[in-house]
């Protein structure tokens, strides 16, 4: 694609986690190259610094086979607790799919990622509307916008307890829920039985966002899809 | 030291494996049969001094690695004379 396309005002540092079984890093790491001034570098999971690295993206994928539970074994790979202290000093970090899954079962996000009621893995197209706009990740976007976005997985049935979803509500922390065409959230959309058809959330200060739809999968238009390059564009502002 | 851990999916969430199992036993004619729920079990042996210390560390490795406390609860029975 055509790199002068997108012109972001910003210099902006990414490091992409890759975990044993970790299948999106190249995308993920292949789209913030994409954009002109944004650099980026893939962290190997056994690396104790994150270096200078700016915004951090843990990717989709299987790590460590799924064993035992999605993401429940990566959140011990060492890189892990750069990132939890990265994180802790206001650092913006973005689980996709299993790094969602990798960022809950690292408490760095509340809640859990259940098996997706239909039992099914569910590789197809949703829609999502940005509840929160102001987030270093959504920023670009106007609240209420609705995202055309490929979902790919059999964990993704977002669950937490009744005080923690009413604390997620209180603090805005739901950032994408699973919406109609034209936003309106139903539970015919909602692909997967995740509670308030929650796509999305984020931590308390903001800084730490998980989604399960796959932004990296759509953000060149010979893909028929640039929704995705909204949430890559979004950190360059 | 042998050990085994129960996981089981936390009450009040559905357990999608469960159900299945449960309309493929109707399916066989068990139609007496409901509230499959399905869990993991975990064989672990280990060496420690007592069987105190041993409960202890199994504690742990449940609260941190073995079961998420967010949707699962976990049971550890312990066989000192390892058997």
């Amino acid at each position: 694609m055509n790199r002068q396309m997108i012109t972001p005002p910003k210099k902006l540092k990414f490091g992409v986690v890759v975990f044993p079984g970790s299948n999106c890093d190249r995308d993920t790491m292949h789209v913030a190259s994409l954009l002109t001034g944004a650099s980026v570098r893939s962290v190997w999971h056994k690396e104790t610094s994150l270096g200078d690295v700016e915004a951090v993206i843990l990717p989709g994928g299987f790590s460590y086979g799924d064993y035992l539970r999605c993401g429940a074994i990566a959140r011990f790979s060492p890189v892990m607790k750069a990132v939890a202290e990265f994180a802790s000093k206001g650092g913006t970090v973005i689980g996709i799919c299993n790094g969602f899954q990798i960022l809950v079962e690292s408490h760095l996000l509340p809640g859990a990622l259940l098996p997706n009621v239909s039992r099914k893995f569910i590789c197809k197209n949703i829609r999502v509307r940005v509840d929160r706009a102001d987030i270093r990740p959504t920023k670009a976007m106007a609240p209420g916008t609705v995202l055309k976005l490929p979902i790919a997985h059999h964990d993704g049935n977002y669950f937490a307890d009744e005080v923690t979803i009413k604390r997620l509500e209180k603090n805005r922390q739901v950032v994408m829920r699973y919406c109609d065409e034209n936003g309106k959230v139903t539970p015919e959309a909602n692909p997967n039985g995740s509670l308030g058809n929650i796509a999305g959330i984020c931590n308390e200060h903001g800084n730490v966002f998980g989604l399960m739809p796959h932004p990296e999968r759509c953000a060149e238009p010979i893909l028929g899809n640039t929704d995705g390059l909204k949430i890559f564009e979004s950190l360059l502002i | 030291m042998k050990a085994k851990v129960t996981v089981t999916l936390r009450s009040g969430i559905l357990d999608t494996q469960g159900k299945a199992v449960e309309h493929a036993l109707h399916s066989l004619g068990f139609t007496g049969v409901h509230g499959v729920r399905i869990g993991k079990h975990i064989e672990i042996e280990m060496d420690a001094e007592t069987g105190e210390a041993a409960k202890a560390a199994l504690d742990e490795m449940c609260k941190k690695l073995l079961a998420n406390p967010v949707m699962e609860n976990y049971e550890v029975r312990l066989d000192e004379k390892g058997k």
